[in-house]
This record gives C-alpha cells, sequence and structure tokens, in this order.
C-alpha cells in the first residue's frame, strides 16, 4: 500500500521509510513560526524548561502582526516580550512594524516555508502552507515552546481526506468559494484530526493564492493539515524565493485515504458564510437583503495580490455604499508596494475605503476595524463565531473578495454579477 | 474530582471561551475573568472551585490559543468532559495540565446543574444526581506520560535530564 503526500513528507521527517494514520512518531521540525500573542505565553514557558535560546536561530520566526501596530498598553507590553527576547536570540527572521506582514502569507512569500518542509506554527491558520506540498500545523504555546526549544515535536500520523473537484470555475469563484462550500457539506469538525487533501482539475487550474486561501481554512473543518501537491506554479513561485533545498512529494496512486469526496462545481454560485459558523455556507443568491455597516478585504485568507486586484475591477470607478465602511488591508509590504505600482491603492480611496498598513487586527476583533452591537461585517476572513470582530452581538458573513467589494457598493450582501 | 456541570452545545469555538480581544494579556486571572463570556455572560460569575463543564461536540474548535484552556483552568473548573474536541484544544489542555474527557455518552447524559464525580485515572464519570456512570476512553500511554510530569514543560524537562 502505497502513502499520501501528508504521510510521506512525516516518514521523512521521523527518519522512516513509512508511517500509518494513526501511529505517533516524533518529527523534525524545518520552521516554528510565532506571533505576538503566541510568543508572550510560550517565551515564559520555554525560560520554565530551562531554556535560554531557541534550537536554531535560523529556524524560529517570529512574526509581531496580531495587535502590531500596538493597539494599546497591554498589547504594547506584550510584543515587548516577543520584541526583547527575538533579540536576545538573534533571530534572522524577526518582522515587526514597517518589515512585517500577515505571518501566513509573509513566510511564503520570503521563501521561508518550502514544498516538503514539516512546520509548526502557534496560529492555527499555519495550515496555509499546505499550498505549497508542505506538512505545516497549528500548535499552541505549550507545543511552540518545545519546538523552539527542541525542534521537534510528537505527532499522530492524520488519516487523510481526499477532495476532487471537477469542471471548469465559473467566474468570480476563487479558492476562497470552494473551501467554504468544502465546509459547508462536511461541517466544522468533519475533517477533525484528519489531513485534508485538495486535488483534481479545478485545483490544478487555480492560482497559488487561491491555493493558499484554501489550505488556509483546512483548519476551520477541524484538520490537522490541508495540503495540495506541488507542481510547475508552485516550482514557479518557490525558485526564486528559496534558498535552500526543497522537495516535491506526492502521493501514491495507492495511497490509502479515509474518505474520498467529489464534486462538480462548473455551477458553483459565490459562497457566503452566514454567523456563526464557517460551515454556515450559502449561494450568494439566497442573501436576501442583508444590511451590512463594515466591508474587510484581507487578512492570511484573502490579503494577497489576486484577492486586491478582483476587489479592485469591482470597485474601480465608483463608490462604496454610504453606510458602509470598507477597510482594504494589503497583508504584506510586498503586497502593499505591488498594490500601489498597480494603481489598486489609488482604486480603492477614490472609491471611499479605508487602505492599512498590513495587521490581523480586525479578523480577530482586536482593533482596526471593531464591531458595535448588531452591526454587520462581509468580510474575506476565516472565521464568524459570536463576538470574533467585536461586540457579542454583532455579525461576520465570511465570502471572497468579488461579493465583499460587490457588497461594498451596494450597501447589502451583493453578488458580484450584479454589479459589472 | 467532584463539582456542577455547566453544560454547553456544539462547536463551542476558542472565541467564545476567551474572545480574541482580551488576548492582549497573558495573566489567568484576567483570562478567567471573561471565560466562556461570548457563550454565556455570567459564566464567570457564577462558576466555583471544581465545577465541571460538559459538552457536546467539537468543543475548543477554532483558533490555536493556548489562552482557551489556561482561562478554563485558571477559572477553577476542575475538568471538561465533551463528546469530542478540537484537535488543538485537545492538545493544548493536556500540555497545560487541565484534565479533559471524552465521552459521547457522558456528554448526552448529563445536565446543567447536575452534581457529577470524575476518576481521571480510571477514566470513570459519575452522575450523582441521576445515578448513571460513564466510562471513558483512556489515554494513551504516551499522553499519559506527559500528564504524569505534569505537562509537557515538565516531560521535556525529565527528558533532557534522562538524557
Amino acid at each position: 500500500m502505497g502513502m499520501t503526500i501528508t504521510e510521506k513528507i512525516l516518514a521523512a521527517h521521523a527518519g522512516t521509510a513509512k508511517v500509518e494514520p494513526g501511529e505517533i512518531i516524533s518529527v523534525g521540525l524545518d520552521v516554528v513560526l510565532a506571533n505576538d500573542i503566541t510568543a508572550a505565553v510560550a517565551i515564559p514557558e520555554l525560560k520554565k524548561m530551562g531554556f535560554t535560546n531557541v534550537f536554531d536561530n535560523t529556524k524560529v520566526v517570529f512574526v509581531m502582526d496580531h495587535f502590531v501596530p500596538n493597539s494599546d498598553v497591554k498589547a504594547a507590553m506584550q510584543c515587548k516580550i516577543g520584541r526583547d527576547f527575538a533579540r536576545a536570540c538573534k533571530l534572522e527572521h524577526f518582522y515587526d512594524a514597517g518589515t512585517m506582514g500577515i505571518e501566513h502569507v509573509l513566510l511564503p512569500e520570503k521563501g521561508l516555508v518550502l514544498p516538503g518542509d514539516v512546520i509548526i506554527g502557534g496560529d492555527s491558520h499555519t495550515c496555509t502552507y499546505g499550498a505549497l506540498g508542505a506538512f505545516s500545523t497549528g500548535v499552541g504555546s505549550t507545543d511552540l515552546a518545545a519546538g523552539m526549544a527542541r525542534g521537534q515535536l510528537w505527532f499522530k500520523v492524520p488519516a487523510s481526506i481526499k477532495f476532487i473537484y471537477k469542471g471548469k470555475l465559473p467566474v468570480f469563484v476563487s479558492g476562497k468559494d470552494l473551501i467554504l462550500f468544502t465546509i459547508g457539506r462536511i461541517g466544522v469538525d468533519g475533517a477533525l484530526y484528519k489531513a485534508m487533501e485538495f486535488t483534481g482539475e479545478v485545483v490544478e487550474e487555480l492560482s497559488v493564492d487561491s491555493r493558499f486561501t484554501m489550505c488556509n481554512m483546512a483548519v476551520e473543518a477541524g484538520a490537522k493539515n490541508g495540503i495540495i501537491a506541488p507542481d510547475k506554479k508552485i516550482e514557479g513561485f518557490v525558485k526564486n524565493r528559496a534558498r535552500r533545498p526543497y522537495r516535491f512529494f506526492n502521493s501514491d496512486p495507492d495511497a490509502l485515504y479515509e474518505e474520498t469526496y467529489e464534486f462538480d462545481i462548473s455551477e458553483l454560485e459565490p459562497q457566503v458564510a452566514f454567523p456563526h459558523l464557517p460551515s454556515n455556507t450559502k449561494n450568494v443568491s439566497e442573501a436576501d437583503n442583508i444590511l451590512i455597516d463594515q466591508v474587510v478585504i484581507g487578512s492570511c485568507t484573502n490579503g494577497r495580490m489576486e484577492d486586491l486586484r478582483v476587489a479592485a475591477d469591482i470597485l474601480k470607478g465608483r463608490k462604496i455604499h454610504p453606510y458602509v465602511r470598507v477597510i482594504v488591508i494589503p497583508a504584506t509590504q510586498d503586497i502593499y508596494l505591488q498594490a500601489i505600482q498597480e494603481g489598486l491603492i489609488e482604486i480603492f480611496i477614490q472609491a471611499g475605503a479605508a487602505v492599512s498598513t498590513p495587521t490581523c487586527g480586525p479578523c480577530f476583533g482586536g482593533h482596526m476595524g471593531v464591531l458595535a452591537a448588531g452591526e454587520r461585517c462581509v468580510s474575506t476572513t476565516n472565521r464568524n463565531f459570536v463576538g470574533r470582530m467585536g461586540h457579542q452581538t454583532s455579525e461576520v458573513y465570511l465570502a471572497g473578495p468579488a461579493v465583499a467589494a460587490a457588497s461594498a457598493l451596494k450597501g447589502r450582501i451583493a453578488d458580484p454579477r450584479e454589479v459589472v | 474530582m467532584r463539582g456542577r456541570a455547566f453544560k454547553f452545545g456544539n462547536d463551542i469555538d476558542t472565541d467564545a471561551i476567551i474572545p480574541a480581544r482580551y488576548l492582549n494579556t497573558t495573566d489567568p486571572l484576567e483570562l478567567a475573568a471573561h471565560v466562556m463570556e461570548d457563550a454565556d455572560p455570567l459564566f464567570a460569575g457564577k462558576v466555583r472551585k471544581g465545577d465541571i463543564i460538559v459538552a457536546l461536540k467539537n468543543f475548543g474548535c477554532g483558533s490555536s490559543r493556548e489562552h482557551a484552556p489556561i482561562a478554563i483552568k485558571a477559572a477553577g473548573i476542575s475538568c471538561v468532559i465533551a463528546h469530542s474536541f478540537a484537535r488543538i484544544f485537545y492538545r493544548n489542555a493536556i500540555n497545560i495540565g487541565l484534565p479533559i474527557l471524552e465521552s459521547p455518552e457522558a456528554a448526552e447524559n448529563i445536565s446543567e446543574g447536575d452534581e457529577v464525580s470524575v476518576d481521571l485515572a480510571a477514566g470513570r464519570i459519575e452522575n450523582l444526581t441521576t445515578g448513571r456512570v460513564f466510562q471513558a476512553a483512556p489515554f494513551p500511554d504516551f499522553m499519559r506520560e506527559i500528564m504524569d510530569r505534569g505537562g509537557l514543560i515538565e516531560y521535556v524537562r525529565w527528558r533532557l535530564s534522562a538524557s
């Protein structure tokens, strides 16, 4: 019996020829990631273990992106824990306001995470890097501390679920719509403890940006990791970024899957996840005059060039609805610059949007767009739990950038096909 | 351990356990003051030391924040019993020494306010109000070793001193 791509990467990092689902293995880590929130818990834990340094100052990466630029004194004090430690350990890859981007967009852009890697991160959306053909998963701060100290961590090998997407991607349907649709079908625990492997002709046609979006939200179905077999597009993405060797793995034809889902998406509409679960997904045409107060376009899910281009195409030469606040957040400084050079930032500002330096801020209700009681937001982020973006009675509707931009113009949840 | 049950439904996410707007601190007591706030705003005021959280499927889904089990533990909750747990929460709870047990039968058959006793080593859960007894799946040896050492920190320390 063959192995899946997830099993092959784990076996290679455990120094063994074969692993099977359920087996517990100790695995060497290529990259260990922390942000300002999770580093602040992990660093004292690391010190309690008796360590004052990390296992390798080139493999532990800190990105200060959640409460940064600092939102208040408490956040500033918390960030200082990470900042001081990064200096003391001379971390080679430390990113703060000015160089910082949203971690899961920044690390691939900088070539820090590569195909075939095993990566852990103190952030649940660490599963994003599966789009490169890496095994990548989120952990809590104690696991993070252990990984930072030893460069190793134990894992239970996950069983894999295969998702096959057939047909042709309709206009305005992106990776976000595919993953929202998928989570809607299997539920927020539909892939609990499992690997989600995304395959099929539609995935092969998907841009690298859209692949990141799909793998990013694997955790919203409870998955340990999301993964896509690397191909020429991934080779094109990493070849000029990588500063160390990398390796492409592929699932064997006779690999074992716990389940297989096959979707024909040729007729798929843009999707919207209604409050308060990412699985509460509907077709955009089912949104019946839902008035909105805010739109957020950005985040580790949808703050990449493709997302900004899609939104700008819709907003170009138009005015945002007077009762809607639109916040556009390019995910990294490079994306921000590129968007300026392409004229996208001018389009957003002319349309009446606020454009911000990179930050996770509004996605988790931290700062830069917190909602009042009863307010509604269409957001390209990844979670719509109760209170996620602010007041306990506020509501978040998750969608891709096309629906978000169309909704910004109409002042209600809108189908992009009705505005262009 | 023994305590009153507080009952929750499916898919209690980490934003409900400890909203991210409070994550600008790592102080366990400050986090405990807001525990379960977006699921039950009065919870932190009602809970007493030793009380038990009972929930249905996928408890702790969402973010990787270790602040979630830290807030529950610091609020005095002695154990969380659920039909199932989200992956990262499960691992975090073990790592920080918050006792958790997976038992679909117990989760279904314990109601808000029931008196519950738990024998962790045996995985035995008793609903003292109804008299029903439930058996949770035992932990794999590997995890028991981490818990026996008092969490992952102590486990790593022990491994290092042994090698």
